[in-house]
């Protein structure tokens, strides 16, 4: 059996250290060996997008990244979002929303969302709905969702006038 | 997925020397979104993975007013929709790189990998076979050139031999007056396998056509460059007639199976629509 690698990675804002099977998947790092069971799996093949991490700058499913691809990589996971004890304008939205029922795809719908509005403040519904299309749902019907993630938009302009 | 052990080489040359002593039981790990489903559906059981996203001449892109592209076989789809540069010379990249998968798989696909991955549906293919794009391929024996329509040779296969990796694609600058197109069908509006795609390129000149390439994919083991429909344009005024006639020699070269995704027929059909559409929208783009 090959070794395990050892991996020195940024997550959340801080560095960690962890020993993992080449084999792991990013998704299982975060889950099994971090503890950071706020991603979730879904499909386990890049469809789903419930375990939609930051990866350098960028979303990307963690199921489709080794963990042993995170060496010297930062990465943002659902529990980096909120602000302390204050949620994040999008969580606030998808609360006050009920853009959730079972919950399982929340986490990757807020962090894809939170990426888009960072780099795009003010979309139009088309937009996020096409920058969204990567991430699935079997209980809202997508309409709540896109009304959440809008009205954040809209409530962080107000907040912080462009 | 069973063990496998990971090297992340730093050089083209490292990476040929692990791919050359490993042969068929290493496979190259780029963005992984093909790779990895590949191996947990237990259908690739490497012993080796060769992450070749430390490598400069695979993560770069080049651009040159008079050389043209030079895009690392690993850039992500994203990183080449975001480069002004790109932007500028290439829209049709930029909008096939939009269009495979959806965006957090963008983050991780490259349009080496849709080559390499060499599926008979890969979405990037005719329209790098249409702009005329080349494969600079590495390996034991010194570098190669290969031209994209001559890369694969039937489905999830390519030219690639032992020891040898695909570095980089190279386009040629974008001539006045070019245009080109990429178009599938697909009953989704994203994130779906195209039943048929169509990328075109044309060259116009004083309303004729001066040069044109077509390609075709999902319509036969390997994307089918369509060279007799870019010669029965080169020449020809544009117009309805014209295009219409090369539409009918892409549905002549389509070889279609029938399986869920459409029957024989309706890919045939497919064919001439979609490269009639590409082609007329190919012409408006050469004309602004």
């Amino acid at each position: 059996m090959p070794n395990k690698a050892h991996v020195r990675t940024k997550i959340n804002g801080e560095e960690i250290e962890f020993l993992c099977e080449p084999r792991q998947s990013l998704l299982e790092c975060l889950r099994d060996i971090a503890g950071l069971t706020g991603t979730k799996e879904g499909c386990n093949d890049g469809n789903c997008g419930s375990c939609t991490v930051v990866f350098d700058g960028r979303i990307v499913p963690s199921c489709l990244v080794l963990g042993v691809e995170a060496q010297g990589r930062e990465i943002t996971t659902i529990e980096g979002i909120a602000e302390g004890n204050l949620l994040h304008p999008i969580q606030q939205a998808f609360l006050e929303s009920a853009a959730l029922q079972c919950g399982v795809c929340t986490p990757g719908f807020i962090v894809a969302a939170k990426a888009l509005l960072d780099q795009e403040p003010d979309p139009s519904e088309e937009r996020v709905r096409l920058w969204l299309a990567n991430n699935l749902c079997r209980c809202t019907g997508y309409d709540k969702i896109i009304r959440a993630v809008m009205d954040a938009a809209a409530k962080r302009r107000e907040e912080v006038p462009a | 997925m069973k063990w496998f052990d990971y090297q992340a080489p730093q050089s083209v040359g490292e990476a040929a020397a692990l791919l050359a002593e490993h042969g068929e039981r290493a496979r190259i790990l780029a963005g992984g979104t093909d790779l990895l489903v590949q191996m947990r559906a237990g259908r690739r059981e490497p012993s080796l993975i060769v992450d070749v996203k430390n490598i400069p001449e695979l993560t770069g892109i080049h651009w040159d007013t008079g050389q043209g592209l030079t895009l690392g076989a690993a850039v992500p789809c994203y990183q080449i929709a975001a480069d002004s540069r790109v932007r500028e010379a290439y829209p049709s990249l930029v909008e096939v790189a939009s269009l495979i998968g959806g965006t957090q798989i963008q983050g991780r696909a490259s349009i080496g990998g849709n080559l390499c991955n060499s599926a008979p549906s890969a979405d990037a293919v005719p329209l790098l076979i249409a702009l005329s794009a080349s494969c600079k391929i590495t390996g034991p024996n010194g570098e190669r050139i290969v031209a994209v329509e001559d890369f694969c040779t039937g489905p999830g296969q390519n030219v690639l031999g032992r020891g040898e990796l695909l570095v980089s694609l190279h386009f040629p600058a974008p001539r006045p007056s070019q245009g080109a197109r990429y178009l599938r069908f697909i009953p989704r509006n994203e994130m779906d396998i195209a039943v048929v795609g169509a990328g075109v390129s044309v060259v116009l000149n004083d309303g004729h056509f001066e040069s044109a390439r077509v390609a075709l994919s999902a319509v036969a083991p390997t994307p089918v460059f369509v060279r007799e429909a870019g010669d029965a344009l080169a020449g020809q005024p544009v117009n309805d007639e014209s295009i219409a006639r090369a539409a009918a020699l892409a549905k002549q070269a389509a070889r279609p199976i029938s399986d869920m995704r459409g029957t024989i027929e309706y890919r045939r059909h497919l064919c001439e629509v979609l490269t009639r559409r590409a082609l007329q929208e190919a012409v408006a783009r050469a004309r602004k």
